[in-house]
């Protein structure tokens, strides 16, 4: 009997898990499609990529590719690259401090600190480039490359120091308090004590500012036209009056793809790992 | 080594206008180990992070070695502390995390590495000492803390509720440990718990500590043997003592129940001066005497809880809420439903001030 009412239930909760693995593979390939088919389309002769309905069945050519790199795309590269680094190094070097404070070091009223963070990006960016434009023309910053690496910097401060204050809330207060009465100055205790135990999670923040100041597209389009112009405004070039170039543009958004999925699989098990911070004790 | 003083210490925390820890006056001796017991709540915690200087001091002087250090960090306190948690360093090894206050204070590596081998030495670490924290056991982790702390030879150990979590086994074996590597050291030492069994088994003195004041700073002998107060009477002894507010019949008998016993001479001029006619009297478990018969005092066993050496009887008497608790012989206790007679000593009976719960 007991057997009997075991297999039933070891039955049911084959069948539920059979469930959630489909659901979460449908799931998985709605996202990725989208993906898989602008790399497919970028192998795709220009002409192919039209054919209506669309096929799989083509000679793949990388002679896309070798269009998009005739078009210069490598000096893009290289801004999108300067822009990424240096506002990445920026947001993360003053949040960590910021984040210090609001959390370890609990600082009064670090509720309205936060709040204020994070009403920052309540502004949309669109109310905020005229002004952004006049204060960049006034000091001769536009088309300039460090308009975007302060811009980017200063847009991904507040994820940050929100992403960075939950990651060190998660460090055990009474292990710096052990530093501290073994001797160790402050110096000692954030980089030798705090920063191998909290490095998943900077790791984790540095990765989503280098994806969404590589993937910034209205400020570069605006502050910039052509020697600090970056990968999104690039790809823009695509769309032109004339028509879509499918093949090349896809091409070009797989090419700018790539560094940002370079430094997600280098950084993944870092990433995996700061991102649960907190999920398992 | 040095003597610790802690002078009018108390501590407010910010928009709190109670104190966490009031007024508190301590002094430690050299070489002595010093137990800081209560409930949780009771301050005692704060008080030992307020000597390591983890806590600001509100009001007050603390003293350590005769050097006033109220206001320095804990950097420069010459202390060592052991944490409930352990707080070792996850990414260092156990020789790393030993090493640690020893760089800090800028000792030599031959200094550091003869340092570092007699505490392993001391503590059974040698084979553990290039494992991270993570592959030990709670035991292990414990001890080396413990080697962490004492490795620095400090001038004062300072240590929070270092047994708590371990299991009950080891909590006994450690206990133990503990106190005879402290003997050894001779370093003044301030251990706080929440368990009164360790404070009364580790403590040259024990400090009882509630709502942030100090209660009584006394032997354990001594606290067992002349409780100050009501709170301290029942905090200490497990079972606690049986504690009731009774009537007094003509300044000569209490009402336990509807049973009475004789109030004990030397009760019966300190309660003369008590307005009303109640007071509250205590009995330790263990002063009850089972008697044959012929007792004024009498009731039911309720409930008979069998620890092996000894039984906890929970007798009802008529009259009174709650049980009383008796301690007895383990092997042929009473059973349930059983009536007992019961005789105490009059020297066993304890008496406290119904208000103020002042001993009398």
């Amino acid at each position: 009997m007991t057997a009997r009412i075991k297999r039933h239930s070891d039955r049911g909760r084959m069948r539920s898990r059979l469930c959630w693995t489909i659901v979460a593979w449908v799931v998985a390939i709605v996202f990725f499609f989208p993906v898989l088919w602008m790399v497919v389309t970028a192998f795709k002769p220009e002409p192919s990529a039209y054919t209506y309905p669309p096929t799989f069945s083509f000679h793949p050519t990388l002679s896309e590719f070798r269009q998009v790199f005739s078009r210069g795309v490598g000096t893009f590269l290289q801004n999108s690259a300067i822009a990424t680094v240096g506002s990445t190094v920026i947001a993360v070097g003053l949040a960590a401090p910021a984040a210090y404070a609001l959390s370890i070091r609990s600082v009064r009223k670090w509720r309205d600190g936060m709040f204020f963070f994070i009403s920052t990006k309540m502004l949309p960016i669109v109310a905020a480039i005229v002004p952004l434009y006049v204060l960049a023309r006034d000091l001769h910053l536009v088309d300039n490359i460090w308009v975007l690496i302060l811009l980017f910097g200063a847009m991904n401060i507040p994820i940050s120091v929100w992403m960075m204050r939950s990651f060190f809330l998660e460090v055990p207060t009474d292990m710096l308090e052990a530093s501290r009465v073994d001797g160790a100055p402050l110096r000692r205790e954030l980089l030798e004590i705090m920063l191998p135990v909290v490095a998943p999670g900077v790791a984790a923040t540095a990765l989503i500012c280098v994806i969404f100041s590589w993937n910034e597209y209205f400020l570069a389009l605006n502050l910039t036209a052509t020697s600090a112009a970056t990968v999104p405004v690039f790809l823009q070039g695509f769309i032109t009056s004339e028509g879509l170039y499918y093949a090349k543009l896809a091409a070009a958004a797989t090419l700018a793809s790539l560094p940002v999925i370079a430094v997600g699989w280098i950084a993944q098990r870092q990433l995996v790992r700061g991102l649960s911070m907190g999920a398992i004790k | 080594m040095a003597e610790v003083d802690l002078q009018g210490v108390s501590r407010y925390y910010p928009g709190s206008k109670t104190a966490a820890v009031q007024t508190l006056d301590l002094h430690v001796n050299d070489g002595e180990f010093m137990v800081l017991v209560g409930p949780s709540g009771s301050g005692k915690t704060t008080a030992l992070r307020m000597l390591a200087g983890l806590e600001p001091v509100s009001e007050g002087v603390v003293r350590i070695g005769g050097r006033e250090v109220t206001h320095l960090s804990p950097q420069d306190r010459d202390i060592a502390m052991v944490f409930q948690n352990y707080a070792l360093y996850p990414q260092k090894t156990v020789r790393e995390n030993i090493d640690f206050p020893l760089r800090m204070h800028k000792v030599g590596k031959e200094e550091r590495d003869r340092r570092i081998a007699d505490v392993a030495k001391l503590l059974g670490l040698e084979e553990l000492l290039d494992r991270k924290p993570k592959a030990l056991s709670g035991g292990q982790r414990q001890r080396v803390a413990m080697g962490r702390a004492i490795v620095r030879e400090p001038q004062t150990f300072l240590m929070d509720e270092p047994l708590s979590n371990l299991d009950a086994k080891l909590r006994v074996q450690t206990r133990v440990q503990i106190a005879a590597l402290q003997k050894r050291l001779e370093v003044t030492t301030v251990y706080v718990t929440h368990d009164q069994i360790e404070a009364m088994t580790m403590g040259d003195r024990v400090a009882v500590l509630r709502d942030g004041q100090l209660q009584q700073c006394a032997s354990p002998r001594a606290l067992y043997e002349s409780p100050s107060n009501v709170f301290v009477a029942g905090f200490i002894g497990s079972p606690g003592m049986n504690l009731r507010e009774v009537a007094v019949l003509d300044g000569e008998r209490v009402l336990l129940g509807k049973r009475s016993l004789p109030l004990p001479a030397r009760l019966r001029t300190p309660f003369s001066q008590v307005q009303g006619d109640h007071l509250t009297i205590g009995i330790r478990p263990e002063h009850f005497k089972l008697v044959a018969q012929d007792s004024d005092l009498y009731g039911e066993v309720a409930l008979v809880e069998e620890l092996g050496a000894d039984a906890l009887l929970h007798v009802s008497v008529e009259g009174l809420d709650d049980p009383l608790v008796v301690r007895t012989d383990g092997r042929r206790p009473a059973k349930v439903g059983e009536t007992l007679h019961l005789t105490v000593l009059d020297d066993d009976i304890f008496g406290f001030h119904p208000v103020s719960g002042a001993r009398m």
